[in-house]
């Protein structure tokens, strides 16, 4: 798959439904940042089947996940490379519910995700809905419980 | 009435008996066969990237070149693609061949390491003391180009702070060719050598599927048939100038990730002659004002795999976010479909660092098969004093008294 085939299969997914229950549109927005970086924005309850469709479709090759306070949401920006073209594509994820934001897990489909998603969880406390093995990666085993040290509005 | 079946951990770590770095291998083994493997890292988390949204675009090469020793290379250059990406910056030819040049030398440093420290684990100690010698001028080029052996700080957004001097060219190209000749040697030793492929082919073998499910990188990848490799995927610096090739191989066990590393070597070796030959005249960077606000994503060839940075920027002097992943991070739990149905020694080099270590016997007990404990720690204690007693007897030394059994801990004699 070159490119411009790449470029179409993406645009492709924009209104496909992804069995009965998601929304009949799966992504919002495509931003093409330039010809090796594409930003693919959706809600969170559609990422799994994004991210679905990338490792298995395409065959994208997961690299990790970025999680991020934003003010009013928590994004989650997961990154993949598809290599035969060095295309770095990122999955883009709001979660609007900041009071108890979670999200399906990946880890089922794509082991490579489960440490990534234990460390969101520690720091940011985003509860991954599935995930075989949600205890602590990074945080030490006396860290007090519900204080997420990348959240904005935690104290120095 | 079931009996409770316990599962033997063998306990690895924190404290790693061989490697200077904190990690925990908890082993679950049946008789001499790995079934299982958990992996706790972290003991040593310095929160880089909390602390890099503190410190403005331009400090932020000298923190992430920290966060690894041998990859001090490869960190910040992955940070300065991605904020150069923001900013829409190329920098001058120039510098995008000193960072070719510095970063190969890195590689090649890495991968001759090792090499050294592989054949150190099995208990080949002649491969380390030649890796570790060749290595050494690799080392010395890199202090006579940055100022520093390790932790280079040559990177920065726009291009680089130390150019490689006209001068030294001619004694680096004079150092590659012995260095050339010397890897040549060391990888036709090892490759040849029947002792290596007894020990190390059909050892710790990842798969192919494996390996795409774990999404393993760089030389790890490589060995296992996924001929992947960011300088030539996404090229950066001047690596779409230069010739060389991407080495693969298909049998995912130990040995074709040697092999990988030490045929690495020399195209590294290449690339840098190459690099040195072709360096173009100008200047090394580019004045960078103001990081406009946006996003960016740069990642790099590691010697250990590819290293992926993020970074966001809201239009101020410092990234307000800086996510930061390292190759290890994806290798690592790779382990978990390499280790699993291993004998145990073999693990020692699947792991490719660690050694199982057996003075750990207070985390030990020895149990049969079935799971049902035959000797204790207490009992392991006694029979070691009362053999330690009963040699001393043969031997004629003075009568050792033993405390009474299993009074852990107290004093003999």
């Amino acid at each position: 798959m070159n490119q411009q085939e790449l470029d179409n299969r993406l645009s492709q997914i924009k209104n496909k439904p992804f069995g009965s229950e998601l929304r009949a549109e799966l992504l919002t927005t495509i931003e093409r940042k330039s010809d090796k970086r594409i930003f693919l924005l959706c809600e969170a309850e559609n990422a799994y089947a994004v991210n679905k469709f990338l490792f298995e479709d395409i065959g994208a090759r997961f690299c990790t996940v970025t999680g991020i306070d934003s003010d009013k949401c928590f994004e989650l920006l997961y990154h993949y490379s598809y290599d035969p073209t060095g295309c770095v594509i990122t999955v883009k994820t709001f979660i609007r519910n900041r009071q108890a934001p979670a999200i399906e897990s990946i880890t089922p489909f794509l082991p490579a995700a489960e440490w990534i998603e234990r460390e969101i969880h520690d720091i940011l406390g985003i509860d991954f809905r599935n995930h075989p093995n949600l205890k602590r990666l990074i945080l030490a085993d006396d860290w007090p419980v519900g204080v997420y040290p990348l959240r904005k509005d935690v104290k120095k | 009435m079931k009996e409770t079946v316990r599962k033997p951990v063998l306990a690895v770590g924190p404290f790693h008996p061989l490697q200077e770095e904190m990690e925990f291998f908890q082993l679950t083994i049946d008789g001499e066969k790995v079934t299982d493997i958990d992996v706790r890292i972290s003991y040593n988390h310095r929160g880089i990237e909390k602390i890099s949204e503190s410190l403005q675009f331009d400090q932020v090469p000298f923190l992430v070149s920290r966060i690894c020793g041998i990859c001090s290379a490869s960190h910040p250059l992955a940070y300065v693609q991605a904020v150069e990406e923001i900013a829409g910056i190329k920098p001058p030819e120039r510098a995008l061949y000193v960072r070719t040049i510095i970063n190969e030398l890195e590689r090649i440093h890495s991968h001759l390491l090792w090499v050294g420290l592989a054949g150190h684990f099995i208990g080949y100690d002649t491969v380390f003391m030649w890796a570790w010698k060749y290595r050494e001028p690799v080392l010395d080029l890199l202090e006579e180009i940055s100022g520093n052996r390790n932790n280079y700080g040559n990177v920065r957004v726009g291009g680089c702070r130390e150019d490689v001097p006209d001068e030294t060219i001619p004694k680096i190209l004079k150092e590659l060719d012995i260095i050339e000749k010397k890897t040549e040697m060391l990888t036709k030793a090892v490759l040849d050598d029947p002792v290596l492929h007894a020990r190390l082919k059909g050892v710790g073998v990842l798969t192919k599927e494996a390996a795409i499910k774990y999404a393993v990188t760089g030389p790890t990848a490589r060995g296992s048939g996924i001929g992947i490799d960011v300088r030539r995927d996404d090229p950066y610096a001047a690596y779409a100038d230069l010739d060389w090739k991407v080495i693969a191989q298909p049998e995912g066990d130990v040995f074709a990730k040697a092999v990988v590393r030490l045929l690495e070597t020399s195209e590294s070796i290449k690339m840098v002659r190459q690099a040195v030959k072709k360096l173009p005249k100008g200047p090394i960077a580019l004045e960078v004002k103001q990081v406009p606000p946006g996003e960016g994503c740069g990642h790099v060839e590691a010697p250990r795999g590819e290293t992926f940075h993020y970074v966001r920027s809201d239009g101020g002097n410092r990234p307000i976010r800086h996510k930061i992943r390292a190759p290890s991070y994806v290798n690592v739990p790779s382990f978990k479909a390499s280790c699993i149905g291993q004998d145990i020694a073999d693990v020692t080099i699947t792991l490719a660092a660690v050694d199982p270590c057996y003075s750990c016997t207070e985390r030990l007990a020895v149990v049969d098969r079935h799971g049902s404990i035959t000797h204790d720690y207490e009992t392991l204690l006694r029979l070691s004093r009362e053999k330690t007693a009963r040699l001393q007897k043969d031997i004629g030394a003075p009568e050792l008294k033993l405390p009474p059994n299993g009074a852990v801990g107290g004093k003999i004699g």
